[in-house]
């Protein structure tokens, strides 16, 4: 119990240190052994409570939950505050109902109720521990080198480096918060904390285009925000319940069960930006990159999957499950299709993070133990893969001076440890034998067993689209250019080191996805849905393991007696004979020397942004509507 | 695995290029007899692949030869699944994965030709992946299993319940043959269009091992055909082989036919026919049977 | 026979000529022809190549082109020049800008003449310049067996 307590304060600790400290060796000296600290407790956590199955732990304070009234309360003036002097009243209109409600239901209701689990673990909490635990302390580790680059990009700014990593760790805390507590109430708090850290990271330039996506992000997160507040009213004023373990106990089909259930959804779809949320994700783009490859990879948008995968046994064949299921099956296929028409890294990432949250999302909501299998693994995957490659464009960006894919020509060439470990995150996004197609695979066999057509027709299409934006992504990478200069020598030892790991864990999580799935997946599986798991989905069968296994090592082994040496004599390319010798330019008329310049293919008039976004939208809005129209109404199911 | 299939795994090792390779020089021979011509000897393809080992190596660049062989590999992989009464959800993936490498080395020369080959490839990857997928799991709702084996042992007839799904399969199928009117990236037949899409930069024994992959790809591919008839008898099967043959003959005869339509056309025909044959028969699939 | 003569693809290249030859060239494939019957293909990319038939006189600006052409073919290889212009710059060889026939730029191994040169005479340069890739084949593999 001591271990989970040092998860939730520890790392605040570290970052009220870290708000203090100006030096940056010093710095460097807090981070790496707090962030180490971190992530070995997350791991002792993981071993201790592993065996033990769901463990409740009966812990209750008086004082703690004024304290955290009083936080959130602050927090709300804050941004009311930040609303009137940035000229967003929306936001502070926003955070005053939100404020009105927490106070009324505080003062009025709450005290009644009593609570007598606060936090709990089981094993869906150990995975996300693991994920926030270790890769969220690495992204700290590798920021330590970027956040000096950064200082010097921007020369003459104050440095507000403090600011920057008290923020980060600060979540971390939040993070653990939530996925560790079992009393809604402090999930909401904790909740809450995540919204006002990422409205802080993505403002942290200050730049306008910066203040306004994260006037943005808070406006859209505070919507959610206040979903989740009038769902536990809801189950508070209807059930006295505030604990999750007793919601998922409740009926599912009756009507404000329902309601309490699809306001936490909008919660948790507004968290994990799903459309109609997903432009704030796309907004927070403007953040350093540290920031996004956390809010992507193991923090934020994974609260909102967590909580919409932990709700998984009340959805199913219901208003809500099908409001859900389709939301994050049009979300993955339409941001897919929105992801070909990017050229900039960083959105191209966005895009296909928003889809692989849409395919977890609907997973969650089809609510069968194979669908939820499938989401937590996709969960896993993403986590792992997405922070590379955040880690390695924020990498590339610093060196080449864009994060424009269109640069990145060629990049095998200049960076190319970097790239490698880049062609290892892309492939692992959507290639066979990695592991996020292994999910993708279970998802699609449990759309098909679902007899849901939506969703058997989004994750087709979807699939095929993602095809497209990875590969030519890929492609431009692999590109061998002449005469390219390695660049590779500044890249910080932080960083490397990070990367590294990471690319470790990637392949790690694939060799190892059998025993997480027959040691951790399966018991839990077992414990929430209370029938034995298919022994195929325990292990994913054997025989198909071993023929995908056998292919990673066929493509470790493969290269080495080929890679980079050839016997072969090395001629230039073909250009209709007027190559110039160094296939980087050819002779056009009048003896110029033109320079051969390629460009990849963006659709833009069938995948333009807005147009997707458009009826993204429009779609996904009504479906909310519909949805809540058809649950005050009464049908359920 | 029992001994049967792992007989058809070798089967298909040793004898996919031999009958890939008969195939590919009868379609060039009912080519030429469609235009009049006498046409090159059937085993014409073979004598290709013979000449094209024994010419000097040259190359690009370093890392295009281990794209070209992994695309070989993975292609064989993918048909040895296959045949050996694997998922077919597998298939698909590996396919995709050997396809992908084949785009990659098109790419890693960094050469105008081969960049706009290797975009339209992908673009066509795109274009037919909806229908092949949508395919799968018509077997899957059709006969319970994804794996082949025990679609092959079914006592249903697929095809019955899923007429739709098998027109939508042929149409692709197209696009898999590089058959005009969608051979956007590469034709086997017109070979100086933007020089030769993705092959533009291989030569010799790389050209060969492309060319060898795709007798592989190509028996693989009649095999998804013959799954259609598969119902446990020996007549099922004797319809399904008959099938398949004169599916490939009349993609080569739709080759012919038709003139190569704009690049839009691809993707836009294919998903509406993926749309409107595929899922619809994969509701019928669902609600109906 | 080796196999290099059972399938011997080709690449065409179009010097400065009044496009006559090219028209010939192109006739060999149309049905009364066939080419192909011979496994003769007409590939538009000298990576894939085995012969280059060139067309037409060289200049000083197509030099350069058929050059790297031909380099990027790869052994073995032969090379027929076609019609008289291919041959030795026929009418136009007194041009200011004319070079000549294409051994002005690379080695060619069989002359086939003519203005416009005809398929059957095409054709038979072709078939003669087999028999002459068949033997720098065999130079080539004793050349290899030599270096291993």
């Amino acid at each position: 119990m001591y271990s989970i307590f040092f998860l939730l304060l520890f790392p605040a600790l570290i970052a009220v240190l870290l708000l203090l400290v100006k030096n940056d060796k010093i710095r460097g000296a807090i981070v790496i052994p707090g962030a180490i600290a971190i992530m070995a407790v997350s791991v002792y956590v993981a071993v201790e409570f592993l065996k033990g199955g769901t463990t409740y732990f009966d812990f209750e304070s008086e004082m703690l939950n004024w304290l955290m009234l009083a936080i959130e309360i602050i927090l709300c003036a804050i941004v009311v505050y930040l609303g009137i002097k940035h000229k967003k009243y929306l936001a502070s209109i926003l955070s005053l109902a939100q404020a009105v409600f927490l106070v009324w239901f505080e003062f009025t209701h709450a005290h009644e109720i009593d609570v007598s689990n606060n936090l709990y673990i089981d094993q869906f909490s150990i995975i996300m521990i693991l994920i926030i635990g270790v890769i969220g302390s690495v992204i700290c580790i590798y920021s330590l080198g970027y956040m000096r680059d950064f200082q010097e990009h921007h020369a003459g700014e104050k440095d507000r480096r403090p600011w920057f990593f008290f923020l980060m760790f600060i979540f971390l805390s939040a993070m653990f918060g939530i996925v560790t507590s079992n009393n809604l109430m402090w999930m909401f708090f904790f909740w809450e904390v995540t919204t006002l850290c990422s409205f802080a990271l993505i403002g942290f330039t200050k730049t306008e285009e910066a203040v306004n996506n994260s006037f943005r992000q808070i406006i859209m997160n505070l919507v959610g925000g206040i979903a989740f507040i009038l769902a536990i009213i809801v189950l508070g004023t209807q059930y006295g319940v505030m604990e999750f373990d007793a919601l998922l106990e409740l009926d599912s089909g009756a009507m404000y069960v329902m309601l309490a259930v699809g306001l936490l959804s909008i919660a948790g779809i507004a968290k994990a930006a799903l459309m109609p949320f997903h432009s704030w994700l796309l907004g927070a783009m403007v953040a350093p990159t540290p920031t996004s490859a956390l809010l992507h990879s193991s923090t934020m948008v994974k609260a909102g999957v967590f909580l919409i995968l932990r709700l998984s046994p009340m959805y199913g064949d219901n208003t809500v499950g099908y409001m859900v299921m389709c939301i994050g099956g049009l979300t993955f296929l339409l941001a897919s299709m929105a992801a070909i028409s990017q050229s900039n890294a960083k959105r191209v990432l966005a895009y296909s993070t928003i889809a692989n949250l849409g395919l977890i999302a609907a997973c969650g909501a089809v609510g069968t133990y194979e669908a939820l299998w499938a989401g937590i693994m996709i969960l896993i995957f993403h986590a792992v893969t997405k922070s590379m490659l955040f880690l390695c464009v924020g990498t590339a960006e610093h060196h080449i001076g864009s994060r424009d894919i269109e640069d990145m020509d060629g990049l095998f060439s200049r960076m190319p440890k970097l790239s490698a470990l880049m062609i290892i995150g892309i492939a692992g996004m959507f290639l066979a034998p990695f592991g996020m197609l292994i999910s993708k695979w279970a998802a699609m066999i449990s759309f098909v067993n679902s007899e849901n057509l939506v969703l058997i027709a989004c994750i087709c299409f979807g699939s095929a689209v993602t095809i497209f934006y990875w590969g030519k992504w890929l492609g431009k990478m692999v590109a061998v250019v002449a005469n390219s200069k390695d660049v590779e020598e500044t890249v910080h030892k932080e960083e490397w080191s990070v990367l590294g790991l990471l690319a470790v864990l990637v392949v790690a999580v694939c060799f190892s996805f059998p025993l997480i799935s027959s040691e951790v997946l399966s018991p839990y599986l077992l414990s929430v849905f209370g029938q034995p798991v298919d022994p195929i989905f325990a292990t994913f069968g054997i025989a198909y393991v071993s023929v995908l296994l056998g292919m990673l090592a066929l493509l470790v082994v493969v290269p080495i007696p080929f890679f980079n040496k050839t016997k072969k004599k090395v001629k230039e390319n073909y250009m209709c004979g007027v190559n110039n010798g160094d296939n980087l330019s050819y002779s056009g008329s009048m003896g110029t020397s033109v320079n051969v310049s390629m460009r990849n293919w963006y659709m833009e008039e069938w995948f333009g942004e807005n147009r997707i976004n458009k009826i993204g939208l429009v779609i996904t809005i009504a479906i909310i509507v519909v949805a809540f129209a058809l649950i005050i109404g009464g049908v359920t199911s | 695995m029992n001994t049967l299939y792992l007989v058809l795994m070798i089967g298909y090792l040793v004898l996919a290029p031999i009958f890939g390779c008969i195939l590919a020089g009868l379609d060039r021979k009912v080519s030429a007899r469609m235009q009049r011509r006498v046409g090159p000897p059937v085993i014409q393809p073979y004598y290709d692949v013979r000449k094209l080992m024994g010419k000097d190596q040259v190359t690009v660049n370093k890392v295009q030869d281990f794209y070209v062989l992994c695309f070989l590999l993975f292609v064989v992989i993918t048909g040895c699944i296959f045949f050996a009464g694997g998922d077919l959800l597998l298939v698909v993936f590996t396919l995709t994965l050997a396809n992908i490498f084949l785009v990659l080395a098109a790419y890693s020369s960094n050469s105008p030709y081969s960049q706009v080959g290797a975009e339209r490839e992908l673009y066509q990857m795109m274009a037919y992946e909806p229908m092949v997928l949508l395919t799968m799991i018509g077997f899957y709702l059709a006969c319970g299993s994804f794996n082949v084996s025990d679609i092959l042992n079914g006592d249903k007839m697929p095809f019955v319940t899923m007429i739709g799904i098998f027109v939508g399969f042929l149409f692709i199928l197209t696009i898999k043959f590089r058959k005009s009117p969608f051979d956007l990236s590469m034709s086997h037949h017109a070979h100086q269009d933007i020089v030769k899409g993705v092959t533009t930069e291989f030569s010799g024994r790389t050209l060969a091992y492309v060319e060898i992959a795709h007798w592989y790809e190509n028996i693989m591919l009649l095999g998804i055909v013959f799954l259609f008839f598969c119902n446990g008898t020996w007549w099922g099967y004797a319809i399904g082989i008959v099938i398949a043959v004169v599916s490939f003959f009349l993609e080569t005869f739709v080759d012919n036919s038709f003139a190569r339509m704009k690049w839009q056309m691809a993707l836009k025909s294919s998903w509406v026919v993926a749309i409107l044959l595929g899922l619809i028969n994969v509701a019928l699939l669902i609600w109906v049977f | 026979m080796s196999y290099l003569t059972k399938s011997p693809w080709v690449i065409h290249y179009d010097g400065s000529s009044c496009n006559g030859c090219d028209i010939e060239v192109l006739a060999c494939l149309t049905p009364m022809y066939d080419l192909e019957r011979f496994g003769i293909v007409n590939t538009g990319n000298p990576k894939h190549a085995d012969i280059l038939l060139v067309t037409g006189s060289i200049n000083e600006q197509n030099r350069d082109v058929v050059k790297q052409i031909y380099e990027q073919m790869p052994d073995p290889k032969v090379v027929v020049a076609i019609g008289i212009c291919a041959n030795s710059g026929g009418v136009f060889k007194k041009c200011y800008n004319i070079l000549g026939g294409t051994d002005k730029a690379i080695p060619v191994d069989i002359y086939v003449p003519g203005c416009a040169a005809r398929p059957e005479a095409i054709i038979d340069g072709v078939v003669k310049a087999l028999g002459i890739l068949e033997e720098k084949s065999k130079a080539l593999q004793d050349k290899g067996r030599k270096d291993q």
